[in-house]
């Protein structure tokens, strides 16, 4: 996945990579800062170097490869990964012992041993510190035994010895025998939540999910049974459908989760086994026996950082993560320097991700005046007309490491494909994705005059885009392009079976290849863009989403369907830092107000809706009149928000004992707590259940928030929370200890065995099962408090209209879970707070800010280019059936009574294909996918190898 | 004042920095994507899948 980001960021004009480089200090003032850096020297030229790798190659010394987390060797000259970008070799000179090998060997005359530590700077406006994490190093904790016991691993060394290009080639082993383990074990909060031995109180947020993830994929790559067991306090499974997938490990995948505290690990000297022991849940000691153990390592802000943060000023918490304000999440205290991904906080890579495009939003608005110049306009070479000409076609035959090249014969193949009609160059590449086979296959384009390139590598879902540009790059149209995907159809599923997979792996090139000589070059239309953007919904998110595009200089229309704005923020008070939500509403909505790009539409409804991204209209009934408007806009930000969960369980609504978390903090802020002597709190209510399977996310924290609002307003109320994991991840694990010294009780409880709450006129007496005791605990108590989950607004109407996707829970969905977590999968149309799922206020606030930044890529451009590949009705032929209208999951095919013709609006049409299936006449064609080049692809597939 | 600058500086090129860069670049800012590593990539690239669709990293 990573693998195209790094490409579109090695090539983009835009962006100048400076590499093995740190800030030394920054000078001046936001919107004008000199940055100076010191440039460590590489030793070989990244602009000379090829990556040809041959300086590796000739190199004799061996060093530890710190990629794989020292568990193989590298040379002395190397380069990290072979999807590298730059694509360009360095010296570890620790290491080097000046042989002269490599300057002999490279004919680019990159080596330059001569290089040396220079300095130097530029200017630029805002900067973003982005410098991330590193992995707790354990082996500081002694009784685990990391760095005595060979089998024991960290998660990061873990994943290199699953990885395809990894130290063992994606083989399930272990480091002391390279045997396959028959049991693994996974200790969780290694360096997290955990005060005594490592000093980190935080939660690291990722290493429940990814336990899950490594026990799942062990699994899969083992041969015979496995046996995974994640030692844990509670699992975490707090994002969007993680829970979904931490029920699949469990109920389908066979992973025991077990809760328990480690005591020690000592290793059986004859078999090199090791032996755990743990308390468990009930405090009895027990032992087990592991063929390995992997230690889910914390997220750690490297030293280096925090003194970097010390030479600029930049504030860091005790963990020297960025002090940062829950409503400001990525501002630092120095105006004009941003912060995102784990320098801010512990958090996962869609969580990175929000945030880093937050900080773009907030670094690119203090320039806006200055945006476009200080780029250059990037130059697509003229197009090549290639339309009479015969087919030329090359094939590039993709080994993706080991991941085809391991089972597929990759030289077979190529040999084959160049037998195949109208081939006339044939090639084949260790990554095919790699950067310096894009420029390997532009040099060939024009060497042997191809006018059709076939990749058989991948999946075009992930990998089209780029390869259709590199074609782009040399003047060829990026629709003379196609894909055989041998990897994910093929490689993959035929691993046990070399010899037929390399037999498909022929049928897929020959097929590729006959339709690749069907394919037409199209053109794409540009489109001008409407500059405006309609943001739906005026909550903290709408209105954060407003503000960004408003400071970028766009027009905003920002609806509200409420007479006043603030969303379910109104109901609020405080955060769990203490901050007032009541007056920082307050200041956003003057801010809104007072903001003359912005214009704000109260008691608005969404009645009508039209239009493609860059050019939408839409039509609302605005006041109790429901006064009509059209809004013409060029973008839409989805920001239709939450509430909470309205419960039907434990005698809510029948007693008014029984209230919501929420109707706790409006009694604690108005009568206090002085009358109450015991409050329970039941989580999961209305989450992680049937009807939801889902973690609501907030729940914890707002309950241990009002656990310590209680405590501190009456120190004597006795306060119990009765949980089934407990779930404040990152910083909020601190407020859950403090909470515990507080004396609020924690009791745990299983899913199939909930508390049951019976009134009394006395009370209410909740009756709970105590893990540790064994034995039922009846708790008299003046109030029970529900952890009511996060409901999704009711956007059955919205959804319908604008035709967007919602999942079952009714929250909406994002086009990509991990990298595209604010775009929704129409293009022009972006995602933020709780309408993608429950949240907190701090990631709302970036991740509308964020839905800013995705829409400000957009609205920078004069016009879009639209898709070629869309349908196209034959109206001669036509015969009006309406079967196309009935069955456009979009809407777009329409008849046009005064033509009396079928009509397509191209701008519109996602390219989908359904209404040319159904066609009963066969009258549309849809481009790119033409009859034509569909037979031919079978017709190749039927004829005889 | 003088003139504001049309560039941004993003320091670390992991996934979060690189997301950064993309960004402002695709809206017309020049951006200096500065690492310490000989490459960018960051922590991701040394994972090997992602949860929770089990998509592989690189």
């Amino acid at each position: 996945m990573i693998s195209p980001k790094l490409v579109e960021v090695g090539r983009h004009t835009n962006i100048n990579l400076i590499t093995n480089s740190e800030i030394k200090s920054i000078e001046g003032d936001p919107g004008n800062f000199t940055v100076n850096l010191v440039n460590h020297p590489r030793y070989i030229d990244p602009v000379k170097c090829t990556g040809c790798g041959e300086c590796a190659r000739h190199c004799p010394v061996t060093a530890v490869n710190e990629y794989n987390l020292n568990l193989d060797d590298r040379r002395a000259t190397y380069i990290q990964y072979a999807q590298a970008v730059p694509l360009a070799f360095a010296i570890d000179t620790d290491t080097c012992i000046g042989c002269g090998l490599c300057e002999n060997m490279c004919i680019a005359k990159a080596i330059n041993y001569d290089d040396e530590e220079r300095e130097s700077s530029v200017t630029v406006g805002s900067v973003i510190l982005s410098s991330g994490s590193r992995g707790f190093d354990p082996s500081q904790l002694d009784f685990l035994g990391y760095g005595k016991h060979t089998n024991v691993v960290t998660s990061e060394e873990f994943e290199r010895i699953l990885s395809a290009s990894g130290p063992y080639f994606g083989h399930l082993m272990r480091p002391l025998d390279r045997e396959e383990p028959k049991k693994i074990a996974w200790l969780q909060c290694v360096g997290s939540r955990d005060t005594n031995r490592s000093g980190n109180g935080y939660c690291s947020s990722v290493c429940c999910m990814y336990a899950i993830k490594e026990a799942m994929i062990a699994k899969e790559h083992a041969h015979g049974d496995l046996d995974c067991v994640i030692f844990n306090m509670d699992m975490r499974s707090f994002g969007k459908d993680y829970e979904k997938y931490y029920n699949r490990a469990r109920y389908k995948d066979g992973v025991r989760f077990e809760k328990g505290r480690i005591h020690t690990i000592t290793e059986e000297p004859e078999t090199g086994d090791l032996k755990v022991r743990y308390a468990d849940e009930t405090g009895m000691a027990q032992e087990e026996t592991f063929s390995m153990v992997v230690l889910s390592v914390g997220l750690k802000i490297p030293d280096t950082s925090a003194e970097l943060a010390e030479r600029l000023g930049i504030e860091l918490n005790k963990y020297n993560f960025v002090n940062t304000d829950p409503f400001a999440p990525v501002c630092t205290n120095r105006p004009g320097i941003y912060t995102c991904g784990v320098f801010q906080g512990p958090k996962d890579i869609p969580g990175s991700i929000t945030e880093a495009s937050a900080a773009a939003c907030l670094a690119g608005g203090d320039l806006a005046e200055a945006r476009g110049t200080d780029i250059e306009k990037v130059e697509v070479p003229d197009e090549k007309d290639v339309a009479d000409q015969a087919p030329k076609i090359g094939v590039f035959v993709c080994n993706c490491g080991i991941n085809i090249g391991g089972i597929v014969d990759v030289p077979d193949v190529q040999e084959y494909a160049a037998t195949l009609p109208n081939v006339v160059f044939t090639d084949s590449n260790l990554f095919t994705c790699s950067q310096d086979t894009q420029d390997k296959i532009k040099e060939m384009i024009v060497e042997h005059n191809l006018n059709r390139v076939v990749v058989a590598s991948c999946s075009p879902k992930t990998h089209e885009g780029m390869f259709m540009e590199t074609l782009e790059a040399c003047g060829l149209n990026k629709y003379l392009f196609e894909m055989a995907n041998i990897r994910n159809q093929n490689s993959w599923i035929h691993s046990n079976d070399p010899e037929l997979a390399t037999r498909k792996a022929k049928d897929l090139v020959r097929m590729s290849v006959f339709r690749a000589a069907e394919l037409k070059p199209l053109e794409e239309k540009l489109v001008h863009v409407n500059k405006r953007a309609l943001v739906i919904g005026g909550g903290i998110a709408g209105m954060n989403a407003a503000l960004g595009l408003g400071r970028q200089g766009f027009e905003v229309v920002l609806l509200e369907k409420d007479s006043e704005m603030g969303g379910f923020a109104r109901k609020l008070h405080h955060t769990i830092e203490g901050k007032d939500v009541q007056a920082y509403l307050k200041q956003l909505i003057e801010e809104v107000n007072a903001n003359e790009k912005v214009q704000v539409m109260t008691d608005a409804r969404i009645v009508g809706f039209e239009g493609f991204k860059g050019n939408f209209a839409t039509q609302v009934e605005v006041g109790p009149d429901a006064e009509k408007h059209k809004i013409e806009h060029g973008v839409i930000i989805v920001a239709t928000g939450a509430n909470e969960y309205k419960p039907k369980e434990f005698l809510y609504g029948e007693d008014d004992r029984v209230i919501t978390q929420v109707a706790l903090t409006d009694r604690l802020e108005e009568k206090g707590a002085s009358d109450l002597s015991t409050v329970v709190m039941i989580q999961c209510v209305g989450s992680r259940n049937e009807e939801n399977e889902n973690c609501s996310r907030i729940c914890c924290q707002s309950a241990v928030k009002n656990a310590l609002h209680i405590k501190k307003l009456n120190p004597d109320a006795q306060v119990f929370v009765l949980y089934r994991d407990i779930r404040t991840y990152g910083l909020l694990e601190e407020y859950y200890t403090e909470a515990r010294k507080q004396g609020v009780i924690f009791i745990r409880f299983d899913k199939d065995a909930p508390p049951t709450v019976e009134a009394t006129s006395e009370g209410l007496v909740v009756t709970v099962k105590d893990h540790i005791l064994q034995q039922n605990v009846a708790i008299s108590t003046d109030l029970l408090t529900l952890s009511a989950g996060m409901a999704a607004t009711d956007t059955d109407e919205l959804s319908r209209i604008m035709k967007l996707n919602r999942s079952p829970e009714g929250f909406f969905i994002e086009a990509h879970v991990k990298l595209r977590p604010v775009d929704m999968p129409s293009e022009g149309i972006f995602l933020c707070g709780s309408a993608h799922g429950p949240k907190l206020i701090s990631e709302t606030v970036s991740q509308s800010q964020a839905a800013a930044s995705r829409a400000t890529t957009f609205l920078a451009k004069d016009a879009i280019k639209l898709s070629a590949i869309t349908a196209k009705v034959d109206v001669d032929h036509c015969v009006k059936c309406l079967t196309c209208v009935r069955s456009c999951p979009f809407g777009v095919p329409i008849f046009n009574e005064d033509e009396k013709v079928i009509e397509i609006n191209e701008a519109i049409c996602h390219g989908c294909g359904v209404c040319t299936a159904v066609c009963p006449r066969q009258t549309i064609q849809l481009s790119f996918y033409e009859d034509d080049q569909i037979t031919s692809k079978i017709d190749a597939l039927l004829e005889a190898a | 004042m003088a003139d504001k600058s049309g560039s941004v500086m993003v320091l670390g090129a992991g996934i979060a920095g690189m997301q950064a860069s993309l960004d402002l670049a695709n809206s017309d800012y020049n951006v200096y994507l500065v690492d310490k590593t000989p490459t960018i990539g960051g922590m991701m690239a040394r994972l090997d899948k992602t949860f929770p669709t089990n998509d592989c990293a690189m």
